[in-house]
């Protein structure tokens, strides 16, 4: 290629041009962000997000206390205590969850004999300070509440390859 | 002496032992749930089955003797499928609800069907369920996981002598049950936790609270007792868990005494853990600078004739070392340690020894107990005496309060006059001891504590030596201790010095208004009410009785936040180990004695618990032979002189709220309540 012809493309903005193009055809592109938080993607089932204590449908809480989440926990931040309840069934008097020092591995959930503790498919549970991120039982059992149609779903979903 | 081949291994055992021993011999694991060494065998849950040559088929080991040129496999194919057989069988009614079952993670079902089960199960059908049994305030029982080993039932007729437990019913309707569905009434009963191979049998104090895993284990001294049962102490964080026995065959065996198993939940309460002064009549929070100050002004403004020491049941050996050479530095002669009044001779060391020893039990041919209940006083000695009798002919006589003792006995009478009916020889039990090779006496504090204690202990003395107790191998002159400290506490000399005054002696006068500083440490079993008058310093771990009178308390810790010294009744020193912190502002009690001596000004020569133990070596050498039993030479001792006819009168009458610790105790005082009433209503026509 010859001098005249470098010169003639460059006086000519083809690159330039060339780039525009791709530029421009985007715009005939779907989307790939999601306006969030109106919109969200997709959750695998197997989603790691918050904890939550479940219930019964009876209302009877699940957690038998068998302290296997807080043996399992590799980050050392679930803390149980446990004491008979008044019918002599076996029940924690205190579970908490540091949730600064929980590393979302789900190895509790997976421990977990009946389904009690569960890493539910919320990710939005930012707080301003630090200790609103201890959580305590009532803290676990209320989202367990609100979250129980998803967690059972997922359970659900993810039942047959468990 | 049979040999065996065990898989390949030539093996020889004692005359009379088990297949299952020799296989231990030859070190292959048998498992097994039924089979326990201190028990008679069941041979009922087929776990330890092995393959024996020219047997049709496998045996079960633990039940077959062993015979010479048996060949033994123990890791076939044919085995490994009888043991798994055996726990298909097993599991069958077993709930498997190991999540909250409190033997989850010591379960010997749960390991052993994890080694040796074959991982799942044919039977479909439902599972049994069994009503649960009342088995007093110590003792949780959840009989669906039952797996029907009887060591329990075993246990409670052979070790712990109440007939109490059996098994109702046949095949699949078996049932574990106290017959009369009452509280097992046994002092031992706390044991039947630990046998329990699943967890049918587990501690209702302890129900849920924690795991074993995050137990932090502490190996120390039981200091509730004067046996000295060596025990682990299970911890989590700064709470004791639990405590459990550890093997030691010179002592405790495996055993634990329930007194000692429970009282733990006693070291929560009523404790001390802030120095306390009395300003204007009532109790004040003090800083300890305070109140060192205001006890060491005290004694320094006091003229040492009218200064008294007395030391209780639970104080470490180091701290009534502290406290000997305190008050030998303000020259003060009133230290006593003996605060039930027992009159022993601290000069001579066999006089108040367990010279026996308690392994020495079972090698004695004649035994005659003297004001005193071991059952209550020394659980665990009573169930060696126990151990000795069942083992053959073994002749036991007593003298003092006509108490079950779980032993055939011969009744001689209740006071000092029987003493010495048998030791003139007008009593035909001299005889037996007489005709015995190795005969003993065992003498209670019920028989010493009295004015005529000294010659009760003369009479025992002539027993003993008439009878021929005293040989070059043999000493059957035991003096059995209701308190961990009171042996230690002799050996150390306290005991008034010249001109003292012992604790009945230092109570009076401080009635009297002559006594004008008593310092109490530890001391509670006293009749407190004397000491009004009497500025009292009470150094303790417990607001007892002791703290009530107290015009300054100095906040100590309990057996389990210390280490320290020991010895028990048969003279063993033993080291116990802290394992969790004193509460609050308590401080281990000779720091406080030294510290103390510090702001008096009579500054005690060490620094180091070391240095301490040093010291006491020098006094008592035997000090330095921990876990040792010295033997201790014969020497002269007691005063002859009239005996009173007054029956004896045992020191325990509540075996249940012996110390401070006990009294403290929530487990205790149910225990003290449930068994109490039992006995009130135990009439011939309450069955």
């Amino acid at each position: 290629m010859g001098l005249i012809d470098k010169q003639a493309r460059s006086l000519l903005l083809g690159e330039i041009v060339q780039g525009m193009a791709k530029t421009f055809s985007y715009m005939f592109k779907n989307k790939a962000t999601v306006n969030y938080p109106y919109e969200k993607g997709p959750l695998s089932p197997r989603f790691r997000g918050e904890h939550a204590l479940r219930r019964y449908s009876n209302g009877e809480e699940r957690c038998i206390a068998c302290k296997l989440c807080e043996a399992a926990c590799p980050a050392l931040a679930i803390t149980i205590d446990a004491e008979p309840r008044e019918d002599g069934s076996r029940r924690t008097t205190r579970y908490d969850i540091d949730m600064t020092k929980c590393i979302y591995c789900g190895f509790c959930q997976e421990a977990c004999p009946v389904d009690a503790i569960v890493e539910g498919p919320n990710f939005e549970f930012a707080t301003e300070t630090r200790e609103e991120l201890f959580y305590d039982k009532d803290k676990l059992l209320a989202n367990g509440d609100r979250w129980e149609q998803e967690i059972a779903q997922n359970l659900n979903a993810d039942t047959p390859y468990r | 002496m049979p040999t065996l081949n065990v898989d390949g291994v030539e093996v020889t055992v004692e005359n009379g032992a088990t297949v299952l021993q020799a296989c231990e011999e030859a070190g292959a694991e048998i498992p097994r749930f039924c089979y326990h060494e201190r028990l008679s065998i069941a041979g009922n849950c087929r776990m330890c089955l092995v393959e024996m040559e020219k047997a049709p088929k496998l045996v079960a080991s633990c039940a077959m003797p062993a015979a010479d040129g048996m060949v033994i496999h123990t890791n076939t194919e044919k085995v490994k499928n009888g043991r798994e057989g055996a726990m298909e069988f097993l599991l069958i009614n077993h709930p498997l609800d190991c999540p909250i079952c409190d033997q989850g993670g010591e379960c010997d079902l749960q390991d052993q069907s994890m080694y040796y089960g074959s991982g799942n199960s044919r039977y479909d059908e439902t599972k049994r369920a069994v009503k649960e049994k009342n088995m007093g305030p110590l003792i949780k029982t959840t009989m669906t996981r039952c797996i029907h080993c009887t060591r329990c039932v075993r246990f409670a007729t052979e070790v712990a002598g109440v007939d109490e437990l059996g098994a109702l019913n046949r095949g699949e309707n078996t049932e574990i049950v106290t017959y009369l569905e009452e509280a097992l009434n046994s002092e031992l009963s706390g044991n039947i936790i630990d046998l329990c191979p699943v967890g049918a049998l587990t501690s209702k104090p302890y129900a849920f609270t924690a795991r074993p895993w995050e137990l932090r284990k502490t190996e120390s001294v039981d200091a509730l007792d004067a046996v000295g049962a060596n025990i682990r102490i299970d911890s989590k964080g700064q709470e004791v868990m639990r405590i459990l026995p550890r093997l030691n065959e010179e002592i405790n065996e495996e055993w634990l005494s329930d007194r000692s198993r429970f009282s733990y939940d006693g070291l929560k309460r009523q404790r001390l853990d802030s120095p306390y002064v009395r300003k204007d009549g009532k109790l004040q929070a003090a800083s300890w600078s305070e109140a060192l100050q205001v006890v060491a002004d005290k004694l320094n403004a006091t003229e040492a004739g009218k200064i008294g020491a007395i030391t209780g049941d639970i104080v470490d050996a180091e701290s009534m070392k502290a406290l000997k050479d305190l008050m030998d530095a303000f020259e003060v002669t009133s230290v006593d340690c003996r605060q039930d009044g027992a009159k022993l001779d601290a000069s001579v060391r066999s006089s108040y020894l367990f010279n026996s020893t308690i392994a020495g039990i079972e090698d004695a041919d004649a035994l005659l107990i003297v004001g005193s209940n071991p059952r209550y006083e020394a659980s665990l000695i009573n169930a060696r005496i126990r151990k000795r009798w069942k083992k053959g002919p073994f002749p036991i006589g007593l003298i003092g309060e006509d108490v079950d003792l779980t032993y055939a006995r011969e009744y001689i009478g209740a006071g000092a006059k029987s003493l010495e009916d048998v030791a003139n020889g007008k009593h035909s039990f001299a005889e037996v001891l007489k005709k015995a090779e190795r005969p003993m006496i065992i003498i209670g504090q019920g028989a010493l504590t009295r004015e005529d204690g000294a010659a009760i202990l003369a009479l025992a003395k002539k027993i003993a030596d008439d009878t021929g107790m005293i040989g070059a191998d043999w000493n059957g002159f035991n003096v059995l201790h209701t308190a961990a400290s009171r042996v230690a506490g002799l050996d150390l000399g306290l005991v008034p010095g010249e001109g003292g005054k012992d604790v009945a002696g230092m109570l009076a006068a401080a009635e009297a208004g002559e006594m004008e500083v008593v310092y109490l440490l530890g001391a509670d079993e006293i009749d407190t009410s004397k000491l009004e008058k009497a500025f009292v310093i009470y150094q303790g771990s417990h607001g007892d009785a002791g703290a009530h009178v107290a015009d300054v308390i100095l906040p100590g810790v309990a057996y389990t936040e210390k280490d320290g010294l020991w010895v028990n009744t048969e003279g063993r020193p033993q080291l116990s180990t802290r394992a969790v912190f004193g509460p609050g502002e308590a401080r281990e009690d000779w720091t406080i004695i030294r510290a103390l001596s510090e702001v008096a000004g009579k500054t005690l020569p060490y620094n180091t618990m070391e240095e301490l133990r040093a010291k006491m070596v020098e006094v008592a050498p035997h000090f330095a032979d921990v876990d040792m039993v010295t033997a201790a030479a014969w020497g002269d001792f007691g005063a002859a002189g009239n005996v009173s006819d007054v029956p004896f009168t045992n020191p325990i009458s509540d075996n249940y709220l012996t110390n401070a610790i006990s009294r403290a105790s929530g487990i205790m005082a149910e225990c003290s309540q449930a068994f109490a009433a039992d006995s009130e209503e135990g009439t011939g026509t309450h069955g």
